[in-house]
């Protein structure tokens, strides 16, 4: 299929499963928001929905809201008839999504479309599952929030997720991408997904209130209601005793971002080519190759004053003042280089995209001059505090700052470990349990908002307890229910729950759906037709209350739905809180080969951010680059190359940047396999060697015939030594996901031309 | 026959070329310098230096496409034709043990050319010298207890190493399966050789040299009778 029309595809495969009744309707009306009633305010016509601002490129979300009843709890539906029910209104979204135009969009036979819905539609059955890996690349598009929905949606119509072999899971491109990201890697999150405080949060009261959602429905468990309890554990983290109830525990020395402002990668750099940046740590990275629109992103880096790269290796980006078309002595840049030793020679965790955080202990010691970026953090942060006792602006966060992760002057991962999980940090009682100051807290079930406990991670309060580094576990024994969970290796967050949202692997009646690999199973006592005790058998169950019904079928009362991080406890068909619209929608990339949409009036992502320097050229439907491009990875180079690029062994595999294209493309060229090209877009262009392949085929779409080519982005001027292998990343635009800001590099608009 | 065995099952191989990367860490061989001649498949061949190669071939059967990745090495024949030609254990030998056929730094003093247009799977290598070079099985490790080096890295399970007749019983279970979706599977040489491949379509589309020819293996029976059959080696080699 075409880059970029992935709704298009999975939006066909939604009509195809809603079309021949494939879902799993107990799952969906029980478990999911299909049953909702919509307000009114709801519509949608030509590709927008309700609540478009189109100066602001901006929804009005409030025109998506849940009719309400007195209790202030969503009206409902179950038998999923009532027209303005999310399933009614889900079904009348997508039967736009038939396969003839889906076929003309993405550019896949309609034939080979049916295939592909039938066998995965199939999981729909009870007791069958179907999972979906996906890769970075379904991200970085101007609807790739949305792509991941429309999956997910997917997966709760058919019933697929929380069971064993379900779910919607991410292969991260690193290690340990889902730990940096639960330890607040981004911009707008705090450990343990708690939000970056807005100028308008001006107390921690505000801040608490803001973003702890309340749901008045006995049956959510709304767990995110002890968000108190996870952020005040965090600034006792954070400033340990200086942090008191009186000072509101030191939230007023945290930066505060703008309200409506976004500092994500794309927006830094668009502000540091417009010289509003004058300093920058490149700490493991290297955007002069890894970002967007990489001639931006070099050229923004020469306005600023100084530069700090903390890496294993210099690369493009430090190096970034000696690079193609730079001329060192009209840059001012300084650049420092914290040479940081690599992961085998550290000790400390990674957290795998299934949530196991694994303990790895130190291998070789550090090369050289080389440390942990442990030591170079906690140095800094001593340096930092020496120069504000002396004098300051405003030196009360770095002053109060707890930093005590130091045993005889070296970084200790132990001490940070046991930080995240959290202390007692006075003698407390809780749920009728004692607890010792300066002990770890056992669960994030005992956390407090009175400032009691420390955690400098909610997620990750048990991994390391009083009985030891749970990380470090390595049993290999398995759960009762023997489908591979071994609980005892590592852990897992949340409290070493293995399937995240288990409690929809059971039907309402706690019994699992798959009754050969199920997942947990209630077996509590049954007396009369009713559970008259709890118990939960398998995984750690998503909370431990009751089913939703007993045995007779009567509901109960004490029971949750299965979704406990929602508000209102369903999986969300209807998704109210993204920015582009509670549904998917196709939308062609920022740059397409075609002038309409199929789909709709609405070309593009209405609320995709555009930016518009000199650097940003865009080029639609251009003749002058009528070929769609997209990036991706070799399995012989990792990231940006730069621990695999130097090493000879890998570069003898792939030595150079490639181009991939069709027979079709080459012929049309008059391109031969092997030749060198030229690939440029709007924005940049580089030398490939073309790749003359089968595996790409013209695409048949709108009646016309559209080529595409796909490069890998391993590559830099710095190495190989000829200087003439370049990132991919010269091609990609600078615009993204409205909701992450991730950069649409996975489609663009490229042309090729003979050398 | 004991011994040791390889069992490579190409169906279950993605072509990340682990195998190549551990055979030249284990052997400390160098990189070759290399270009992209518009393939995945680096370096071009093997060599003196490259002892493993993952070959790749596109083609379409029956109207879909496939991409073939063979991960070519010695098969380590049980009757190695490249032994009897150089009829000199001081250059090749067998370990009686493993099984292994191992070249030495004397094979730079036997008949070079002789050698390497015996082995049917076009394996051996030359040096400048004349001295020759291949696939050793890893000897040193699997004497010591270890897995060949490709072997220990592969990470879905295509390369598998053990005693010879459990390969055999893993390669015919596995065979049974792949059956099932790939009618055309088959195993190739497995009396012949150590190295046995399981490929899903005619051997001939992943690498000329993938199976011996028909006549190959009786050839070599009959290089006892070697001095009746150099000339005519020779003259094969000549055309």
């Amino acid at each position: 299929m075409r880059s970029g029309t992935d709704i298009a595809f999975l939006g066909g495969m939604i009509k195809y499963i809603l079309d021949n009744k494939l879902y799993n309707k107990e799952y969906v009306a029980n478990y999911t928001n299909a049953g909702f009633i919509v307000g009114e305010d709801f519509k949608f016509k030509d590709g927008l929905f309700s609540g478009y601002d189109a100066k602001n490129r901006k929804y009005d979300k409030s025109k998506w809201a849940f009719d309400m009843d007195a209790n202030g709890v969503p009206k409902m539906d179950i038998s999923l008839n009532n027209s303005r029910c999310v399933f009614q209104l889900l079904e009348n979204h997508f039967s736009r999504y038939n396969t003839m135009l889906v076929s003309s969009i993405t550019g896949t036979p309609e034939v080979d479309l049916l295939e592909v819905y039938k066998t995965y539609a199939a999981t729909g059955a009870r007791g069958k599952a179907g999972t979906i890996m996906y890769a970075m690349g379904w991200t970085q598009h101007t609807v790739g929030v949305q792509n991941i929905r429309t999956m997910a949606m997917i997966q709760l119509l058919l019933g697929n997720m929380g069971v064993a072999g379900g779910g919607v899971n991410a292969l991260r491109g690193e290690s340990n991408v889902q730990g940096s990201t639960d330890h607040c890697l981004l911009w707008h999150i705090w450990p343990g997904y708690l939000k970056t405080p807005r100028a308008s949060n001006v107390s921690l009261d505000a801040y608490n209130k803001k973003w702890t959602p309340k749901s008045n429905d006995p049956l959510s468990a709304n767990w995110w209601r002890n968000y108190p309890k996870y952020s005040v554990s965090l600034l006792k983290s954070f400033f340990g005793e200086k942090a008191a109830k009186a000072n509101d525990f030191g939230y007023d020395w945290l930066p505060k971002v703008d309200d409506g402002t976004d500092y994500s990668w794309l927006t830094i750099f668009d502000k540091m080519y417009k010289d509003a940046v004058k300093g920058f740590f490149a700490w493991g990275q290297n955007p002069a190759c890894s970002g967007a629109n990489s001639n931006k992103t070099r050229k923004a880096m020469a306005k600023l004053d100084w530069m700090v790269n903390v890496n294993l290796f210099d690369n493009e980006t430090g190096s970034f003042w000696k690079g193609p078309g730079m001329n060192p002595s009209t840059i001012k840049t300084e650049v420092f280089m914290l040479p940081a030793c690599v992961s085998v020679e550290k000790e400390g965790s990674i957290t795998n995209s299934g949530r196991w955080m694994q303990w790895r202990y130190q291998g070789p010691k550090p090369l050289g001059n080389s440390v942990s970026d442990g030591d170079i953090i906690m140095e800094l942060g001593n340096k930092i505090k020496e120069v504000y006792k002396e004098s300051g602006v405003f030196p009360e966060p770095i002053l109060n700052l707890k930093w005590d992760y130091m045993t005889d002057g070296l970084y200790d991962p132990h001490k940070a470990a046991k930080e995240i999980n959290g202390y007692f940090l006075k003698d407390v009682t809780v749920k009728d349990k004692s607890f010792k100051k300066g002990t770890l807290v056992p669960s994030f079930a005992y956390l407090q908002d009175d400032g009691s406990t420390s955690s400098a991670n909610w997620l990750y309060c048990n991994s390391y307890t009083e009985n030891g580094n749970m990380a470090a576990r390595r049993s290999k024994k398995d759960a009762p229910n023997n489908i591979g969970l071994y609980p005892e290796f590592a852990w897992c967050w949340p409290v070493n729950r293995r399937i995240i949202y288990n409690r929809a692997s059971v039907d309402p009646k706690g019994q699992p759906w798959d009754k050969k690999d199920w997942v947990i199973r209630f077996a509590g006592d049954v007396k009369d037709g009713k559970y008259v005790s709890k118990k939960w058998i398998g995984d750690v169950p998503d909370g431990g209350w009751y089913p939703l019904e007993n045995p007779d079928g009567t509901k109960r009362k004490d029971a949750k739905y299965p979704f406990i991080m929602r508000k209102h406890g369903q999986g969300q068909l209807f998704g109210p809180g993204r920015a582009d619209g509670p549904f998917p929608e196709h939308y062609e990339p920022l740059e397409s080969p075609l002038e309409n949409n199929l789909m709709s009036k609405q070309q593009m992502n209405p609320v995709a951010p555009v930016y518009t320097t000199d650097t940003d050229s865009v080029a639609s439907n251009s003749p002058e680059f009528p070929v769609v491009g997209t990036t991706y990875r070799v399995s012989e180079h990792w990231q940006t190359g730069l621990m695999t690029r130097p090493q000879p062994w890998l570069l003898e595999l792939q030595p150079q940047v490639f181009v991939e294209m069709s027979e079709e493309l080459a012929k049309e060229k008059s391109i031969k396999n092997g030749e060198r090209v030229k690939v440029a877009s709007a924005r940049g262009s580089l030398e490939c060697t073309a790749i003359v392949t089968k595996r790409f085929k013209p695409f048949k779409i709108a009646g016309k015939i559209v080529h595409e080519v796909g490069i890998p982005w391993h590559f830099g001027w710095r190495w190989p030594e000829s200087g003439a292998e370049e990132s991919a990343n010269l091609l990609t635009p600078s615009t993204g996901d409205p909701n992450t800001r991730i950069p649409e590099s996975k489609a663009f608009m490229v042309n090729i031309t003979k050398l | 026959m004991p011994g040791k065995s390889f069992f490579i099952d190409t169906s279950l191989c993605t072509a990340c070329k682990g195998c190549q990367v551990a055979c030249k860490q284990w052997h400390d061989l160098p990189a070759e310098k290399t270009v992209n001649r518009g393939t995945y498949q680096n370096p071009a061949d093997l060599s003196f230096v490259t002892y493993k190669l993952v070959r790749f071939n596109e083609t379409v059967v029956d109207g879909k496409l496939k991409w073939l990745f063979f991960s070519d090495q010695c098969r380590h024949c049980l009757e190695p034709p490249c032994e009897m030609t150089a009829d000199d254990p001081g250059a090749i030998f067998r370990d009686p043990v493993t099984g292994a056929v191992l070249f030495t730094a004397n094979s730079k003093d036997i008949d070079t050319q002789e050698v390497i247009d015996a082995c049917p799977y076009n394996i051996p290598r030359a040096a400048r010298d004349g001295t020759l070079a291949k696939c050793d099985m890893c000897n040193d490790r699997v004497r010591n207890g270890l897995l060949p080096a490709c072997v220990k890295t592969c990470p879905t399970g295509a390369m598998n190493f053990g005693d010879r007749e459990e390969m055999l019983v893993m390669a015919r279970r596995r065979l049974d399966t792949v059956k099932k979706i790939h009618p055309k599977a088959k195993l190739l040489d497995p009396d012949d050789v150590r190295v046995i491949y399981l490929v899903t379509e005619d051997p001939m589309l992943y690498h000329s040299f993938a199976v011996a020819s028909n006549s190959a293996f009786d050839v070599s029976r009959k290089v006892a009778l070697k001095t009746l059959l150099r000339p005519l080696t020779r003259l094969t080699a000549g055309l």
